[in-house]
């Protein structure tokens, strides 16, 4: 599976389009990481519980989202784009979305 | 008493907050001179300089708090409004911070387009007071070209 945020595949030709295909995980903050960020607030600086469990959100977003792309036989995903927003207090969806295309 | 924690703890994150900001820098630098030949560019285009073999997205990405001391100046920033300086390094580290992230992970890469930034504040659960983290993200599709 070929991602990019580009418009096209550089080197290859798109040959179908599927659509759009997204992943999404909302994901809510522990007590324990919760309590560190609390510290870690004081003295300011990286937040590295948070920026874990983002980013593991985040992998999960896209793995959904290449999940779809595969489904609908789909060899790469195009135009990539990522959100974050922060629906409630403590939790946070994290969304991945693309054009799912198949390419030669 | 609970006055008197306060400004302990200002005094405190003052000078904390102060040297992670110095140290985080010159980290920063340091990286950023590793990476120094290799473009990042916010272009969807690119001068094709041999013909692309593997394309791949990319991403990193940072949670970044701004410390007590600086908390407090923008409270009493709020009652005059105007620029807050003191959140600026803060934004700034995340976003360099976030950009190196993204081009380790393609360490072979040639050039880095579409890059794309993006912040989102972060609600901290039970805490009122404004802007309390940011997470800032990096991503892009790394090109290596055939060799």
């Amino acid at each position: 599976m070929i991602l990019t945020n580009l418009e096209q595949v550089p080197g290859r030709t798109i040959v179908e389009h599927y659509g759009l295909v997204q992943g999404s995980t909302i994901r809510a903050k522990h007590v324990g990481r919760d309590i560190m960020a609390g510290l870690k607030n004081i003295v300011g600086g990286e937040l590295k519980g948070y920026t874990e469990l983002l980013s593991e959100s985040r992998d999960e977003a896209i793995r959904r989202m290449v999940e779809q792309a595969t489904a609908a036989g789909a060899n790469a995903v195009v135009n990539v784009r990522f959100s974050t927003a922060s629906i409630t207090q403590g939790a946070a969806e994290i969304l991945a979305y693309g054009t799912a295309v198949k390419v030669q | 008493m609970e006055l008197l924690v306060a400004f302990g703890l200002i005094v405190l994150a003052f000078f904390t907050g102060r040297f992670a900001e110095n140290s985080h820098y010159k980290r920063i630098r340091a990286r950023e001179k590793k990476w120094h030949n290799v473009p990042a560019v916010s272009a969807s285009s690119f001068p094709l300089e041999a013909p692309v073999e593997k394309a791949e997205l990319v991403h990193g990405s940072v949670v970044v708090s701004v410390d007590y001391f600086k908390r407090v100046l923008m409270a009493f920033r709020q009652i005059f409004g105007g620029e807050i300086k003191s959140y600026a390094p803060l934004l700034d580290r995340g976003r360099r911070e976030a950009l190196l992230r993204m081009k380790e992970e393609a360490p072979n890469a040639d050039i880095f387009v579409n890059c794309r930034l993006e912040t989102s504040a972060i609600a901290s659960s039970n805490r009122q007071n404004s802007l309390s983290c940011v997470e800032i993200i990096a991503y892009g599709t790394a090109i290596h070209y055939k060799k």
